[in-house]
């Protein structure tokens, strides 16, 4: 057999007191050399811990206890562990999602590729620098690299540096778990053609672990790549990706793709999957998806469904995929083609979609963009750092952050502002709240300037302007009970609301969000991220603002969570005519909720318009190297 | 009127610290924030068979801190004239003890001195022998065959009074369903060795005797509030300057983390004994030359303690502080906190509400290690001659004298184990009550105990 298989893996980790979790339960797959397979999934579906078993690596208290794990004919569970030390890093290698962190900061980058070639291929010296040099060439940075340490890399070439690492003992199989996940999109694309080429031109198989749809059908284009979607610690769904991507079979993958948002679905409600991923110590009487399915019928909750092939190549876990395997079985049929919604690919946005999406003044009325009164006015924006050296602190100079920006956002409007990390948009949205101070420019907020502002004129105002941040981790204090989070604010901004009224609001609020009542009486940590977000959104309005700054407030959850929030921004824009200064680097989210688009670039805003115009006819290169860049097109 | 109560500095300050303490409490009775941690902390086996523990120490502590002096003898013809030596409730609890003093060591349950002396024998001639003990095994005419007998005699009677005791006070709990088994066996222990050493105590030096013939358990029993005094007293004035100035100095920054970074370097670079011998002597020389303020011993020696745990606690907020003010520059950029100030929360409130809970456990870990060290600190001390009174009982004083004696031959032991034993006690008790605290504020840990 050449390349590696995997064959029934199920793995177990001894949890608090005599709980046991089975984060991967029966998981097979193949993948062969020069062969691409994407393992598809959202948090928690096992996909990390399969790679973590397959390197022999998993965390304490986790253990393999059935199956078996073939690389070229070895079986990777019967290795002694100094034999599995060869083999890690040699024949089977991984890189990691965080490139900050996988590379050892006090040691050059020779010196760690030379440790690999060292452990490997036993080269030392002036060769193993040569080999080195060329492995560099190979990730596509120059061989004066060599010298350089992580710190001076950027994230790109870091994730490269690691990659030649991992390249230095010839794997045959390489396990790349989130690999751009941390990285900008431009630098996304680069890392993905290379770990593309890199696999043609060493024949090498690639295990692409993702959450990432666009990213799974970038790297699976081949004939022989296969898709793989797990779930709640199975593998769901199996086909080839040109299958998968025109016509899903699993309930589940059709609703992951029903969620994404997208350009053409602007105005749309996004489509939801409600419930959460079963826990991991779940037992199952039948289908593990049943609780959430919407195709779910009698069947499904008293047998385990078996794993189907729909079409030649295509399998699928669900007992509906039997009867569309053989039609003469079924008395449902199979999945019409009509049933599969969302299909994705790059579609030429009509312009004036949906009414609703269209700003809606606060008397309600539809009003033209443009003589809409603006809720925030920027203008010359800057906000520079100074760069102080020597024992007396001088400056020598500055690190300009925010160099020169003006903007506006409409009542009820959506801006978004896009850009690569380090363009400043962060700082950006610090600014506008005082935050941080300007250096220059003037933020002014329903028509009155915000600068020079203080004490108390400056906290009225600070009611009509709140933020959204995008970690739901660390942006709730975790000694705080929900119900105090909520109702700080309101004692701080809303002095006319006595303990009473705020206990009230804060009910309504998480109410309003989706929450239950009583989760004012708990601590953050006992929700999950899209939970938080929501506690993080209903902070924001507890002060009835009139704009709302969301800073990447996605980025950090998975996508049918993703839909859930977006779902609930438009909901809350619409009844509350609030206006939103969209931060992100997601074109398909900024794609769906903006009206317009701001493209950010060191500092500066490069090009502004309709988001219709942005997309379908970009100005300038770099707005068209930014749509370029998004993976998954064809 | 037999006796005057006397309020020393120290007693005050206890006084004030119970009286606060106390007020919160009830203040803080229905808040829900503040019950379910101490609830908590309670409820479970560690928490509550620690803070059983340490409850005897402050109960120990708090006894000894009750001071009076008594009255003398009524002279016709003149106002009532009290005695110049202040005693306190738990030397009047112990004054068997106090009061059995020997010449000088003599090793715990001993019969004899430790030291021969030349004694007259009945016959007239003189010997060289070990002398029997004025009230160690007194009671004892042949203590070669009584010893034992009478000892375990008494000592049985004393477990068993310790039990009876015990099932007196946990039945009628364990009957309502209210108590559970690591606390009762706690109190078990407690009560046994309570009941031990009332039972053999009056009659046995039974952790022997020092150099001049006091009863070492006595010692011991007074030194715990020595301890406690230091430890929580300098801790009281550790708390605010450390938390204030290291949590101002990580929030503001600028000039204001400049000064105070400062300060801190520049205390840390003086050496610290040199510091605070420098400022006990200082204070030594003031009380001299005011002698009409401390009209009896123990005032001065309070007088000397207070100061003492002033110093130290001036002396012995920069560690803290300076974690502090690394924990908050992290904090401070985490983005509760800029939600808090997006709010226009007062900087106050920020401190108070998101910064102060969030570096707590590390305060609580400081404290209760620096606890155990400062109590260590004053044995130190009082090797160097600026710790506190060498009048006054103290774990260093006592590990002192022992020091001086552990050269000798054979070894007097006896007063060092005892030290220790009593300290570590309460360090380890400290130690695991804090641990139980720190996880019962941690939202994250609560769901888990
Ligand atoms: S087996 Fe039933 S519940 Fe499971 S995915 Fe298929 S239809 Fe849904």
């Amino acid at each position: 057999m050449n390349g590696l298989s995997v064959e029934n893996l199920r793995v177990e980790i001894a949890g608090a007191g005599d709980r046991r979790f089975l984060p991967v339960d029966g998981v097979d797959f193949t993948v062969g050399a020069d062969q691409c397979v994407a393992l598809l999934g959202e948090s928690g579906c096992g996909k990390s811990m399969t790679a973590l078993a397959l390197m022999r690596l998993l965390p304490e208290g986790g253990r393999v206890t059935a199956g078996e794990v073939n690389l070229q004919g070895d079986d990777l569970f019967a290795l002694a562990e100094s034999a599995m030390g060869g083999v890690r890093g040699g024949r089977l290698a991984m890189i990691f999602q965080e490139p900050q962190t996988s590379l050892n900061p006090v040691m050059s980058v020779a010196e760690q590729i030379g440790e690999a070639l060292a452990a490997h291929r036993g080269l030392a010296g002036a060769v193993a620098r040569a080999e080195a040099g060329r492995l560099l060439e190979a990730v596509g940075l120059q061989t004066d690299r060599l010298d350089a340490y992580p710190f001076q890399l950027s994230g790109g070439q870091r994730q490269r540096a690691l990659i030649a690492m991992m390249l230095a003992g010839e794997p045959e199989v390489l396990i790349a778990d989130e690999p751009t996940t941390a990285l900008d999109v431009t630098v996304q694309a680069q890392i993905l053609d290379l770990l593309k080429d890199l696999r043609s031109t060493r024949g090498m198989g690639l295990l692409l672990i993702t959450h990432d749809l666009d990213v799974a059908r970038e790297m699976t284009l081949g004939p022989n790549d296969r898709v793989a979607v797990m779930y709640a610690g199975q593998i769901v769904e199996w086909a080839p990706s040109a299958g998968l991507y025109a016509a899903p079979r699993h309930p589940y993958t059709q609703k992951l793709f029903a969620v994404l948002p997208r350009l053409d679905r602007r105005g749309e409600r996004l489509d939801s999957l409600p419930g959460k991923v079963p826990a991991p110590d779940a037992v199952f009487a039948g289908c593990r998806f049943a609780e959430r399915c919407p195709a779910v019928f009698q069947r499904c909750r008293v047998e385990i469904p078996g794993f189907h092939e729909v079409v030649p190549g295509h399998f699928a876990r669900c007992h509906l995929a039997e009867a569309a395997a053989n039609p003469s079985l079924s008395p449902y049929g199979g999945f019409g083609k009509g049933e599969i919604e969302g299909i994705p690919g790059r579609v030429e946005v009509v312009a004036a979609a949906n009414p609703t999406q269209t700003p809606i003044s606060p008397n309600g009325g539809v009003t033209k963009e443009g003589s809409e009164p603006s809720v925030l006015e920027i203008s010359d924006l800057a906000v520079h750092f100074p760069i102080r050296k020597g024992l007396l602190k001088r400056t020598v100079g500055h690190v300009k952050a925010v160099d020169g920006v003006s903007l506006a956002v409409a009542a009820g409007e959506t801006l978004a502002l896009v850009g690569e990390s380090g363009c400043g948009k962060t700082t950006l949205a610090r600014a506008v709240l005082r935050l941080i101070e300007p250096s220059s420019g003037t933020v002014r907020l329903c028509g009155e300037s915000l600068a020079g502002l203080k004490g108390e004129a400056l906290r009225r105002k600070r009611a009509q302007m709140q933020i959204v941040f995008q970690d739901p981790f660390s942006s709730l204090n975790p000694r705080m009970r929900v119900g105090d989070i909520l109702e700080e604010g309101m004692a701080a901004l809303l002095p006319e609301l006595d303990r009473i009224g705020r206990a009230h609001r804060a009910a309504d609020l998480l109410d309003q969000v989706g929450l239950p009542t009583d989760a004012a009486g708990r601590y953050p940590h006992e929700f999950s991220g899209g939970q938080r977000q929501r506690i993080a959104i209903a902070r924001a309005l507890a002060v009835n603002p009139k704009l709302l700054i969301l800073d990447e407030p996605t980025s950090a959850l998975d996508v049918s969570v993703q839909a859930q929030i977006l779902n609930l921004l438009a909901d809350l824009r619409r009844e509350h005519g609030l206006a939103y200064l969209f931060i992100s680097h997601n074109l398909s989210v900024v794609g769906y909720l903006a009206d317009r688009v701001a493209v950010m670039r060191e500092g500066r805003i490069l090009e502004c318009g309709s988001a219709e115009q942005i997309f379908n006819r970009p100005a300038i290169d770099y707005t068209r190297l930014l749509l370029d860049s998004a993976p998954g097109q064809v | 009127m037999s006796f005057k109560p006397v309020l020393l500095w120290s007693d005050a300050l206890i006084l004030l610290l119970l009286a606060v303490v106390a007020a919160g409490v009830w203040l803080l009775r229905h808040n829900e924030t503040f019950r379910a941690p101490l609830r908590q902390v309670l409820a479970s086996r560690m928490g509550s068979a620690t803070a059983l523990i340490l409850a005897v120490y402050v109960g120990i502590g708090l006894l000894d801190s009750l001071h009076y002096v008594e009255r003398l003898p009524d002279e016709p013809g003149k106002a009532a004239q009290y005695s110049g030596e202040v005693k306190s409730a738990l030397d009047k609890l112990l004054s068997p003890l106090r009061e059995n003093v020997e010449k000088t060591y003599s090793a715990p349950f001993a019969t004899h001195l430790y030291a021969k002396e030349t004694m007259t024998g009945p016959d007239g001639r003189e010997v060289r022998d070990y002398p029997r003990l004025k009230h160690g095994g007194a009671h004892l005419a042949d203590p070669d065959q009584e010893f034992w007998p009478d000892v375990l005699k008494r000592g049985g009677l004393g477990v068993l009074g310790g039990m009876v005791c015990w099932t007196l006070l946990i039945l009628p709990l364990w009957q309502r369903g209210r108590t559970h088994s690591a606390l009762a066996w706690t109190l078990l222990c407690i009560l046994v060795v309570t009941g031990l050493l009332v039972a053999l105590a009056p009659h046995y030096h039974v952790l022997g005797t020092d150099k001049v013939g006091q009863d070492v358990l006595y010692l011991s029993l007074k030194s715990v509030r020595t301890g406690l005094l230091i430890g929580t007293l300098t801790t009281l004035v550790v708390l605010p300057l450390a938390i204030g100035l290291g949590i101002a100095a990580g929030y503001f920054g600028g000039r204001v983390d400049d000064v105070i970074q400062y300060l801190y370097t520049t205390l840390n670079s003086i050496p610290g004994v040199l510091l605070i011998a420098a400022a006990v002597l200082v204070v030594q020389v003031q009380i001299e030359a005011h002698p009409e303020l401390f009209d009896t011993a123990a005032a001065r020696a309070d007088m000397r303690l207070l100061a003492l745990c002033g110093i130290l606690g001036l002396t012995g907020w920069t560690g803290l502080a300076r974690l502090l003010r690394a924990e908050t520059l992290k904090l401070r950029e985490l983005e509760f906190v800029q939600a808090a100030r997006a709010f226009g929360v007062s900087r106050m409130r920020i401190l108070a509400r998101h910064l102060l809970p969030n570096v707590m456990h590390l305060v609580l870990i400081t404290v209760v290690i620096d606890f155990s060290g400062l109590v260590l600190a004053e044995a130190v001390l009082s090797y160097v001659g600026v710790g506190v009174d060498p009048a006054m009982i103290s774990f260093g004083n006592m590990i002192n004298g022992a020091r001086l004696e552990l050269a000798r031959e054979p070894v007097v032991w006896w007063q060092l184990v005892a030290a220790f034993l009593f300290m570590f006690v309460l360090v380890l008790a400290a130690n695991l009550f804090a641990d139980q605290v720190r996880d019962a504020l941690d939202p994250k840990a609560r769901g888990r105990a």
